[in-house]
């Protein structure tokens, strides 16, 4: 499989303020999307995600470096055919429906009239809006605008979809059932560029991800590759032991209603914990391995620069 | 097809908009209140009633062009509408020329609105229509067309309330430039006259397209005089176009 989107050594900078100074938001970043997978792309806020996307969809001009969409340039009509985009925040035109905003942006990308109505409804379907479709923009909750945009990126059945923070603004039902939007793309074939701060999201879907901190890509790979499956520690709650004869096996982290919270980092000693608890008559509350998660590997990429 | 979907997408923007009903509604009344002028006015009351209608047109129909259009892209970029917009496959010229056009259609709707207006309130007061009055009335409008693509030119780079500093003064340096004319007659040959004929070439003379006192005043009218005005407004009106193109391309939308 060929890749979709290729970015490579991409600067960009901009002059801001009243006595304009230079601020360099992107400083060489380089990764590559390859067709079918879900790419996640993480960072702090102002670390440069949307600068990225915007370089990609031709909304801001690099300074230099090379973006390749579909093998051309991203200025060309011809790729931007095949993507569809959901920016972060979406403003829309509050004075169409659903339905009239939907058929515009099909008409931009020469949908024939007889298609459109078909294609409308099984957008708005698809978004659950179905009841909303003629009601005007301006009387959207911000999650239902999150969703109609999220239809409008996916009106001329892209290729490849790029999504700036889809799941912000949306409660938790909303954030799965977009979730589930994104897998069933995947399913069918497309490529899903998205950026997110809730790393649980990132971590349940994507297969590649990208760390971007300072305008840099400081971390990127295969998600399978970047988290280790290996247990980290093991927390285990227990109550009816004292504090001392506790903290022989590890750390003894919170003591509260009668409560502790051990930390235990060398895995063999959890069975002696288990059966000390066992020899004193007291009781177990819960026992979790922590492995290392996609936020581990966020937060010591965003300390360690 | 897609300059033509933008376009009709800013007309129907512009048409839902309550200000744009304020306006005509206010024009509408202007040009009424001509009738109640007439009464007061001794003299030819018919003049006064033909004068101030086509004044009204003029006036209404500028401050829908500048009022409309210097905020025709700023608030596209403000209101981040663009970045779905320029994001789909369209060429930035074709959404700048589909954003004048929806307004220029917007335009020609709103001074036909007014025209029929002016008509009705001139054949209450006289019993007939003049196919000249319809003529000044198109030259009103080949002046609100140019003064639309400058309205979208500094929309292109500037706020609203500058757009509309900017646009304003060249809607009033154009009606006024025309001085510069007996200046250059009265200066006498050399740099001086040279530089105040180069000065006229630039700035817009918006009296080419003012006929109101020939049709007010019954006085014949030059042969080709309308061809001079189409072919003065379409040559500056690309201009200016071509001028809000090459900037708005090179823009970042941050």
């Amino acid at each position: 499989m060929g890749n979709v989107l290729e970015l490579a050594d991409v600067r960009k900078s901009f002059r801001l303020g009243f006595i304009p100074k230079t601020k360099e938001v992107l400083k060489g970043v380089s990764f590559s999307v390859a067709e079918g997978e879900i790419f996640g792309y993480l960072g702090p806020n102002g670390a440069g995600k949307t600068s990225t996307i915007k370089c990609v969809l031709g909304l801001i001009f690099p300074d230099a470096g090379t973006i390749s969409l579909f093998g051309r340039s991203p200025l060309d009509p011809r790729s931007k055919d095949k993507v569809g985009f959901l920016p972060e925040n979406p403003y829309f035109y509050d004075y169409l429906t659903g339905r009239e905003f939907l058929d515009f942006y099909a008409q931009l990308f020469r949908v024939e009239k007889a298609e459109r109505a078909g294609r409308i409804d099984r957008l708005l379907k698809l978004v659950d809006l179905e009841r909303a479709a003629d009601l005007q923009l301006r009387k959207f909750s911000r999650g239902m605008l999150q969703r109609v945009g999220l239809a409008q990126a996916l009106i001329n059945e892209p290729e490849f979809v790029i999504l700036d923070e889809p799941l912000g603004g949306l409660d938790p039902l909303g954030r799965k059932e977009i979730r589930d939007i994104i897998l069933g793309l995947r399913d069918a074939g497309r490529t899903v560029l998205f950026t997110s701060h809730i790393l649980q999201d990132i971590e349940m879907i994507c297969d590649h991800v990208a760390i971007i901190v300072g305008g840099r890509v400081l971390n990127q790979g295969c998600l399978s590759d970047l988290v280790s499956e290996k247990v980290l520690f093991t927390e285990i709650t227990v109550s009816g032991v004292d504090d001392e004869s506790l903290a022989a096996f590890g750390e003894c982290v919170q003591v509260r209603e009668g409560r502790t919270l051990l930390k235990v980092f060398d895995e063999t000693n959890v069975q002696p914990v288990l059966d000390l608890v066992r020899e004193r008559g007291g009781r177990i509350h819960a026992l979790i391995p922590r492995t290392q998660t996609l936020e581990d590997i966020f937060v010591d990429t965003v300390t360690n620069q | 097809m897609t300059i033509s979907v933008i376009a009709r997408n800013t007309f129907k923007e512009a048409v839902r908009d309550r200000a744009l009903y304020l306006l005509l509604f206010f024009s509408a009344l202007s040009i009424a209140l001509a009738r109640v002028l007439a009464v007061l006015t001794v003299g030819d009351r018919v003049k006064v009633v033909k004068d101030v209608g086509l004044a009204s047109i003029s006036f209404f129909g500028a401050l829908i062009a500048i009022l409309i259009g210097t905020g025709l892209v700023y608030k596209e970029i403000e209101k981040r509408t663009i970045f779905t917009l320029i994001s789909k496959p369209i060429r930035r010229a074709e959404f700048l020329l589909g954003k004048f056009l929806g307004l220029v259609l917007t335009l020609a709707v709103m001074v036909w609105a007014m025209t029929l207006v002016y008509l009705a309130v001139v054949f209450l007061h006289t019993f007939k229509i003049e196919g000249r009055m319809v003529l000044a009335v198109f030259f009103i409008f080949l002046e609100l067309i140019l003064l639309t693509a400058v309205a979208v030119l500094f929309s292109c780079f500037s706020t609203p309330i500058l757009s509309s500093l900017f646009a304003l003064s060249f809607y009033l340096i154009g009606h006024f430039s025309w001085s510069l004319k007996t200046l250059i007659k009265k200066t006498p040959p050399g740099l001086g006259r040279t530089l105040l004929r180069a000065v006229y070439a630039i700035l817009p003379d918006l009296e080419n397209f003012n006929i109101k006192a020939e049709v007010v005043q019954n006085l014949p009218l030059p042969g080709g005089l309308w061809l001079g005005a189409v072919a003065y407004s379409a040559v500056y009106t690309a201009f200016v176009l071509l001028l809000a193109v090459w900037i708005f391309r090179r823009r970042d939308f941050i």
